[in-house]
């Protein structure tokens, strides 16, 4: 047996569609996690990124805070977090969280500050009070570049919010973590397409919310 | 009461034996990574239609959870190292490939005409321009790879403890010692700031024409 | 002293019609209107003060500079790179602020109002205009006017007007910079800047990015249309040669942010205030103070004008002349001749010498007449009217006698002032 036998005998068996370990609420569940941890994420990323970049200061010590986030093992923590806080939401969010920062704020970081100073000279120099320079010239010129360190973030969350099976709860993981221990290879790869339609899905959205929000002026010109 | 250092004997390492193992795990998938998508990103710049859809591929790749790959792989190579490091080549990879190509297409046109003009052949073009001015793209790309590839061989401890220092993980559960699991997460975390700082090092000798700003500038 | 300065600097390129100055001025918000009732009075609208410009690492840009810049004119600094122009400009709408020293702005220091009050009321143009990339072109314009609270609507409406003031085709407004040629876009950067009609334009090397040709057009369109709007522009080039063309007065700086001179371009071009000057200016000076000497003055002949279709009769009464102007019926000039070459009603065009570029006496310069007597191989210019008729032709030799003549009045004029 291939893998892609697996993947048909996995997702042909009636039994895998149904109930609280069926596929569509593991599905929402998965996407539930992600969402939350991306929220999150983007909440202290995005922020910090964009007021960094505005100003152009603190480079390195976000690249230094980037770089210790990516270091730093998502299963560890899980496990590290399990031991101090026992199991719950908690302990799955935060690595989670950790893995996502580093992405969205180094790249909103860059995003903002390599829009090209031009128009946002122009822009003071007509007057425009710092907070519209910010979120009406330069927002909108570095959106697509903030929209890749979101998306990437988005990817590696559902890609690693497997772990959350690791310490009981559901999601798509719970066919990986149930498919090793049960020495059910059907469970595993199963679970890892679905892992990756989630992911193509995501990328889906992104390039729907990038046509929507990015202005025609900025995708085609670059 | 043991030391910190100190790890159960069942991991059958010392501290240093497994930090080793752990970087022979993590970096030799990136050597391979990059040995292979040298020349992938090389037919990417050459023919621009094959890089849609390798970059498709690669995120689908990526999307993969890295214990779903170990699983499927136990297969073929067995709960063993190599089980391992195949993901991780793979993970790379799908680093690597978008940060060559791109690092090879930003050398100016300009720069390549002069180069034709000067009668530099396509493989001199390649080694002695187009590589050496993509050098700071590659290593960026290097560096993300190399400390998501030490981040995620600790996963290895759930195919049968091949996760080098992520076993301490295991025993930490297991004789509820969080020491070791601090250790764990924080060696881990070390070694991968510290391979990122080797790299931007490998940069700087590389690279003396490009102005010392710094590191994220 | 000041009323007669203030005469003869607002009005630099012939007369402003009164219904536009009103015009322009009824537009002008509350506050501005304000500069406008009492600029007329003062001649000055921008002091600068002994202002000096030192930053943390000790480099000094701008050196104790003062300039005094005359209202409803252009007022262009020019300079080396480092001469401190720039950082100059900047320091009117605080986009820089200065070490030591003030500005005024019609009197009253610029750092008595907020800095965005201030900045809302001066236009800004920079090199390669700096559009906004994700609005169109419409919505750019209206950029000023949104930030000073106007509706939508209102704003669009103004920014359409300015389309049409500044040349641009009003199709291309819901287009994208990214759509837009340079010049265009350059265009679109001065239309933003004039949507608020602030009464001051502050113009940062606005053309250096654009090819000759269309930096001639945009120089020839500001000029046209500071003649309707008679702004107060502050223009900052490293071109002498823009400097001459638009500014009414030109501030020569030197590397450090010291003023060399700060004269009209006619009185830099006669009377460089020293080497360094002098050698900005470059080699050719003489010949470009000629554009400041009107060609209306110069006697022309009509003699050696004969039209095409003339008999043998008329061609012998001129023969005198070495050469003769031979012109179609409507009296466009076609081309030369020797008078023995000429047989009445089988005139060969082919044949004729070329007549040169014409010039027109009413608007051209001596410089344009003598480079028309220059490129001509008979050593004649030939003079038009507006509509391309030949009004005469004039030889080198009299051009010349002409502008000793215009240098030793200016001579005159200079003693006489000396002497007062």
């Amino acid at each position: 047996m291939n893998v892609l036998d697996f993947a048909r005998a996995f997702f042909s068996d009636g039994a895998h569609w149904h109930g609280y370990d069926g596929i569509p609420t593991r599905f929402a569940e998965h996407v539930g996690y992600s969402l939350e941890a991306l929220v999150i994420a983007a909440a202290i990323g995005l922020p910090v990124g964009l007021v960094t970049g505005h100003y152009g200061r603190g480079g390195n010590t976000l690249a230094l805070i980037a770089t210790a986030g990516r270091a730093l093992p998502s299963f560890g923590l899980l496990v590290l977090m399990v031991i101090w806080l026992g199991l719950g939401m908690l302990p799955v969010m935060i690595p989670l969280v950790v893995l996502a920062v580093p992405p969205i704020l180094v790249t909103t970081y860059e995003a903002v500050r390599s829009v090209d100073p031009s128009p946002v000279d122009a822009a003071r120099g007509m007057g425009m009070p710092e907070a519209r320079v910010l979120f009406q010239v330069e927002l909108p010129v570095a959106l697509p570049l903030i929209y890749s360190g979101l998306r990437t973030a988005a990817i590696q969350i559902v890609s690693t919010a497997t772990i959350a099976a690791y310490v009981s709860l559901g999601g798509i993981g719970r066919y990986i973590i149930d498919g090793l221990y049960q020495k059910d290879y059907e469970k595993v790869v199963g679970g890892a397409t679905l892992v990756a339609a989630l992911a193509l899905v995501t990328l889906a959205v992104f390039w729907a919310v990038s046509r929507l929000t990015v202005s025609p002026g900025v995708r085609r010109s670059g | 009461m043991s030391g910190f250092f100190d790890l159960p004997s069942d991991l059958q390492h010392s501290y240093l034996g497994l930090v080793g193992l752990h970087l022979r795990e993590a970096l030799l998938p990136v050597l391979a990574g990059l040995i292979v998508s040298l020349p992938v990103a090389q037919l990417c710049v050459r023919f621009r239609w094959i890089y849609p859809p390798v970059l498709g591929v690669t995120t689908v790749l990526y999307a993969i959870p890295s214990l779903a790959f170990f699983v499927v792989l136990i297969d073929y190579f067995g709960q063993s190292e190599t089980t391992v490091m195949v993901p991780l080549a793979l993970y790379s990879l799908v680093v690597l490939v978008p940060a060559i190509v791109d690092g090879v297409r930003s050398v100016p046109p300009e720069t390549l005409a002069a180069a034709q003009a000067m009668g530099f052949g396509p493989v001199r073009r390649y080694l002695q321009v187009q590589l050496p001015i993509a050098v700071p793209a590659i290593i960026a790309g290097l560096r993300v790879a190399t400390v998501s590839s030490i981040s995620l061989v600790s996963v290895g401890m759930l195919i049968g403890n091949q996760g080098a220092l992520g076993n301490m993980l295991y025993d930490a559960q297991t004789y509820e010692r969080s020491a070791l699991a601090v250790n764990s997460v924080l060696t881990i975390g070390v070694l991968g700031v510290l391979a990122d700082g080797v790299l931007v090092l490998v940069r700087l000798l590389l690279t003396p024409w490009m102005p010392r700003k710094g590191a994220g500038r | 002293m000041r009323a007669p300065t203030a005469r003869a600097v607002r009005r630099p390129r012939g007369p402003l019609p009164a219904n536009v100055q009103k015009r322009a001025r009824s537009r002008l918000f509350p506050q501005q209107a304000r500069i406008g009732r009492t600029r007329r009075a003062r001649g000055v609208l921008i002091r600068i003060d002994s202002v000096t410009k030192r930053y943390p690492d000790g480099t000094v840009a701008v050196d104790r500079l003062s300039l005094e810049i005359p209202d409803r004119s252009i007022t262009v600094l020019v300079g080396p790179s480092g001469c401190g122009k720039t950082t100059t400009l900047r320091m009117i709408n605080r986009m820089v602020e200065p070490t030591e020293g003030s500005i005024l702005l019609d009197g009253r220091d610029i750092r008595q109002q907020p800095v965005n009050t201030l900045r809302r009321s001066m236009g800004y143009v920079i090199q390669n205009a700096g559009l906004f990339q994700h609005r169109t072109i419409l919505d750019n314009i209206a950029t000023v006017p949104r930030l000073l609270g106007w509706t939508k609507q209102k704003a669009r409406a103004r920014a359409a007007e300015l389309m049409e003031r500044v040349g641009l085709d009003s199709a291309l407004a819901k287009r994208y910079p990214y759509q837009l040629s340079g010049g265009q876009q350059q265009r679109v950067g001065v239309a933003r800047a004039l949507a608020a009609d602030p009464p001051v334009l502050l113009m940062d090397e606005p053309f250096s990015a654009v090819d000759p040709v269309v930096r001639k057009g945009l120089q020839d369109e500001l000029l046209r249309i500071q003649d309707e709007l008679g702004k107060t522009i502050v223009f900052v080039t490293h071109d002498i040669d823009e400097a001459i063309k638009l500014g009414t007065k030109v501030a020569v700086l030197r590397t450090g942010g010291r003023l060399a001179q700060f004269a009209p371009p006619a009185e830099l071009l006669s009377a460089p205030a020293d080497l360094f000057v002098e050698d900005f200016l470059g080699a050719d000076r003489g010949i470009r103070r000629l554009s400041f000497f009107p060609a209306a003055g110069l006697e022309l002949e009509t003699a050696p004008v004969v039209p095409i279709d003339a008999d043998a009769g008329e061609i012998a009464s001129r023969a005198a002349a070495p050469y003769l102007l031979v012109t179609d019926p409507d009296g466009r000039p076609l081309g030369w001749s020797e008078p023995d070459k000429l047989t009445a009603g089988a005139v060969d065009r082919e044949q004729l010498l070329d007549h040169g570029r014409p010039f027109v006496p009413a608007t051209d310069s001596l410089r344009t007449a003598l480079d028309g007597a220059v490129l001509s191989p008979t050593g004649w210019a030939v003079a038009v009217d507006g509509e391309g008729r030949t009004v005469g032709v004039i030889s080198q030799q009299v051009i010349g006698e002409a502008i000793r003549d215009a240098h030793s009045r200016v001579a005159e004029r200079a003693d006489a002032k000396a002497g007062r």
